[in-house]
């Protein structure tokens, strides 16, 4: 918001006194991400020494962290659930990368904007989908299996309430992450490396296995990893699946200490050891992608080598259509479904098609007016913030205007390794006290949203910023214009489609967000991702998928908007994280 | 500052450190028209509720076609998230909430003592409630009752394999076939769980976590999975759910077990720092109506302690039914062992 009110500020003064704001935004930027980042972490690590019962400073926290056999084994499983999800990731995503970026398959646009969307969807509501697809009695798919080979009820295929089955369902909607990076990878891979190869009588498998592969390795590894760190500090699907099954991950336990009596000096131990893995996952993640260097040694020498399946198309569009099947199109026909019939066990006939769940959301819940205010209200807040700022700390970081200005961008990209169920605890802890009040009204979430949503926010200008020559902006500046003048002048027109694609990307990261949100929220501050959480804690699914359908038709819109407005450029939405 | 900062953060752990504020109850009131003029002025009431929240928006519904002009927030979760939030949200000096329901009748022992109640006494209530379902000094009374329930679908299991005791539910035929809801959530399992480990021990429920049930939250949930068809038992739940769902005419029959069967009282109360006093005194009277309590019964399957209430005829009346009473005092120190109990037998 600072940068809003510099940005207004700007006409005012004349063109002559021109004023280098560099410096003082500089200041104010540092204190205000400091603010953000570092206040939080500071009162995580001060109540993990506090005692639950207020005989003040303890170790005991610490010491339940290592002999509390219920925090190891939540730990445990969250590690085990979190590695699980990646391999599996990581073996759907890429060979289906690959046949997207480097053969003849048909459709691979269409697939790509598929995958996108399945980044669009909550991972809470993909999770609630495969209740309804998969659970054992009276999931559909089992519904299915049963009267297709005339089993007895107590039979099933599969079932969602178990380890297993919460992998997959995480897995659903992680993997586009690996996919991207991976897809993007090997549009890059040069050609005339596998040119060499079969020149030197490689068959087309040896230079695949041998040159294509290698180069595409550190995407793959690093796709797997952010797989990783998702799943493990996911807290929708956990909670919506594992609390069923009978066991806790980190996450669903930290919040459970919140019940009452809180034991906030616990959960904020019991939140460090995540903050501590996820650095180490992200550090190795840099130093992976790091190397990834070579993949794009010789730029984009032609166009990437197309590989003919010929008799193979059959069995590659048979494994993408089950991949997309799996991910997107069974999911959200089961929402459809159970928002049109009466319990989810219905077969679907004239008899069954009710509009009860929509009339129940729409007109006699009282929470969703307020729950859809709220989230929009606040997605439009945090996306233009964020936006706002990660534009001027970009700017800042990449022309390296101010000397220092580089540990801006460490600052900006630092809430990644805050995992949003820490920053929840932590933001609790710092702003729910009498002192500040934050807690219970929409401020603290919009803090909480800016921390979440600024690294991605910040990535995404800054590698728009780098490719924009300074050479324009020297120009405005040789004229007499001051650096915020050419900022907004000159390079923010250029960077309009990458303002307009930050800014949906943290709209639609908003209002998808629970882990943060589900400690943050009262009864005025409701939001749709919380209520669909609260809907789900006491199994009215009907309503849910109202909820969700409205949730995702109002986000496709307003993302659709944005890209369409003339005066925000018109562009296209690029396909992105 | 730190010092506060930090005891209100910490909510209050020590349950019992806070002195008692014993008074007389309050000459009971009737809703005048300059109740209701002042009550229009606030124009909302905000109500806190554990009540399933198709019920809850009913009841608010009949509440605005009564006195036109007032919005009826609600805000419905389990018992203890309704408790845990109003914890919250007090001990950062929030005062959202005008009414407060929930069904364990030990958070009103608790928040008399803090002193977050109003007093008062609608005349209703000191008209026709039973003493012993009503705060001696007017702080709060019993605005619904209703049991927890075993209950199977009918089209799923035969009668006479259904249980009958709840000595019956360790039997390995019902293994894989039970859903139950959790006492960290819901205020009604709190309650059954700590009388029925009174009852039956812990070892009961250490048999019980062998069998593979499944595990959700609200007591308001599993009859919506037997309805779901997701499961074709259920361990405990609302009857008053499960009578809803009868009706709806879904196959589901209700077990009162032989040993006797949980009750569970959901107190209402006016909070002393109430936003809309006078809606929330409106409110309060009119949730103890006979319409008010009628509807319960009729869409809600609520039982109610209003002598003029009429039951449906195809539920069977609580003389009818042997029922396991709660003591909410000696409720109150278990609390602590019951979750953690419960988490080392069922996992969660």
């Amino acid at each position: 918001m600072t940068s809003d009110i510099q940005v207004q500020a700007l006409p005012v003064q004349g063109r002559r006194r021109s004023i280098d704001f560099s410096w003082p935004t500089f200041a104010l930027l540092t204190l205000v991400l400091s603010v953000l980042v570092l206040l939080p972490l500071f009162w995580l690590v001060y109540y993990s020494f506090r005692s639950d019962t207020g005989a003040g400073a303890t170790f005991a926290n610490y010491i339940a962290l290592v002999a509390d056999p219920t925090l190891l084994r939540a730990y445990g499983l969250a590690i085990g659930m979190a590695l699980a999800v990646g391999v599996l990731a990581c073996i759907i995503a890429t060979p289906m990368a690959w046949l997207v970026a480097r053969t003849d398959l048909p459709g691979r646009r269409t697939i790509r904007m598929l995958v996108t969307a399945s980044f669009v969807t909550p991972p809470f509501l993909g999770a609630i989908a495969y209740e309804i697809l998969a659970a054992p009695n009276s999931g559909i798919v089992n519904i299915m299996y049963r009267s297709v080979f005339g089993l007895e009820a107590s039979e099933y295929l599969v079932n969602i309430y178990t380890f297993s089955g919460l992998v997959f369902a995480i897995a659903c909607f992680t993997f586009p992450y690996v996919f991207t990076l991976v897809a993007n990878a090997l549009d890059k891979v040069p050609s005339d490396l596998e040119d060499a190869s079969s020149i030197l009588g490689g068959k087309s498998m040896t230079t695949l296995r041998k040159v294509t592969i290698p180069l595409v390795l550190p995407a793959m590894l690093a796709g797997t990893l952010i797989a990783i760190l998702q799943a493990l500090t996911m807290f929708g699907s956990p909670a919506i699946l594992a609390l069923p099954a009978g066991f806790h991950v980190i996450t669903t336990k930290i919040w459970s200490l919140f019940q009452f009596p809180p034991r906030l000096g616990l959960a904020a131990a019991a939140a460090l050891p995540l903050l501590i893995i996820t650095v180490i996952l992200l550090r190795a993640q840099k130093s992976i992608l790091g190397r990834k260097g070579y993949t794009v040694l010789g730029g984009k020498s032609g166009t990437p080598r197309i590989t003919e399946l010929g008799p193979w198309k059959w069995p590659a569009i048979a494994f993408v259509f089950c991949v997309l099947s799996l991910t997107i199109i069974l999911p959200y026909l089961a929402i459809l479904k159970t928002a049109f019939t009466g319990t989810v066990g219905d077969p679907i006939n004239l008899s069954t098609l009710t509009l009860s769940h929509w009339r129940f959301v729409l007109f006699e819940f009282s929470a969703t007016q307020l729950a859809l205010r709220n989230t929009f209200l606040l997605g439009f807040l945090t996306a233009t913030a964020v936006t706002a700022i990660a534009l001027i700390v970009s700017y800042l970081v990449i022309r390296r205007s101010v000397p220092g200005s580089g540990f801006l961008g460490v600052l900006a990209t630092a809430p990644v390794a805050i995992p949003g169920i820490v920053l929840g605890v932590g933001l609790f802890l710092s702003y729910a006290n009498p002192t500040f009040q934050l807690y219970g009204t929409i401020w603290i979430l919009l803090i909480a949203f800016m921390t979440i949503e600024l690294p991605a926010g910040y990535q995404q200008m800054s590698s728009a910023f780098s490719g924009v020559h300074p050479e324009l902006e020297e120009a405005g500046r040789i004229v007499g214009a001051s650096r915020l003048r050419t900022l907004w002048d000159i390079t923010a027109p250029l960077l309009r489609t990458s303002v307009v694609a930050a800014w949906c990307f943290v709209f639609v990261g908003t209002i998808r967000e629970l882990s943060a949100t589900i400690l943050l929220t009262t009864a005025n501050t409701k939001l749709v991702s919380v209520i669909i959480y609260d809907l789900n804690e006491s199994g009215d699914l009907g309503a849910i998928c109202v909820l969700g359908i409205i949730l995702l038709a109002a986000s496709f819109a307003v993302v659709f908007v944005a890209n369409r407005v003339p005066v925000l450029g018109g562009s296209q939405m690029n396909t992105r994280g | 500052m730190w010092k506060k900062a930090l005891s209100a953060a910490l909510l209050a752990t020590g349950l019992a450190a806070s002195p008692a504020a014993w008074a007389e109850a309050p000459a009971p009131y009737q809703i005048t028209p300059e109740l209701e003029a002042a009550a229009k002025a606030e124009g909302k009431v905000v109500f806190y509720t554990a009540t399933d929240v198709a019920v809850a928006e009913k009841l608010a519904e009949l509440f605005k076609s009564k006195y036109p002009g007032i919005a009826v927030q609600v805000e419905r979760a389990g018992s203890e998230r309704v408790f845990q939030r109003i914890g919250q949200e007090y001990s950062t000096g929030i005062y959202n909430a005008d009414v407060i329901e929930t069904s364990d009748a030990v958070h009103f022992e608790y928040f008399k003592r803090q002193g977050w109640l109003a007093p008062m006494v609608p005349q209703e209530v000191a008209d026709k409630w039973p003493a012993d379902e009503r705060d001696p000094d007017g702080n709060f009374a019993a605005y619904r009752a209703h049991l927890s329930v075993i209950a199977y679908r009918t089209d799923l299991m035969k009668d006479a394999d259904a249980p009958k005791t709840w000595e019956d539910l360790l039997d390995p035929r019902f293994k894989d076939k039970m859903v139950k809801a959790h006492p960290g959530y819901s205020g009604t399992v709190m309650t059954s769980t700590f009388v029925l480990s009174q009852l039956l021990g812990w070892d009961y429920f250490e048999k019980l976590g062998k069998q593979n049930i499944m595990q959700v939250q609200s007591s308001t949930e599993p009859p919506k999975k037997l309805a779901q068809g997701e499961r074709a038992l259920e361990v405990d739940g609302n009857e008053y759910n499960v009578f809803r769902l009868i009706d709806e005419g879904k196959p589901i029959k209700i077990v009162y077990p032989d040993e006797g069967t949980p009750l569970a009282v959901g107190n209402a109360a006016v909070l002393k720092q109430a936003p809309n006093p006078n809606a929330a005194k409106l409110f309060y009277a009119f949730l103890f109506s006979l319409d008010a309590q009628q509807l319960n019964s009729d869409f809600g399957g609520l039982r109610s302690f209003h002598p003029d209430v009429k039951e449906k005829a195809d539920r069977t009346p609580l003389s009818k039914i042997k029922i396991l009473h709660s003591d909410p005092e000696k409720l109150e120190p278990e609390i602590p062992t019951i979750k953690a109990n419960y988490e080392k037998y069922f996992g969660t």
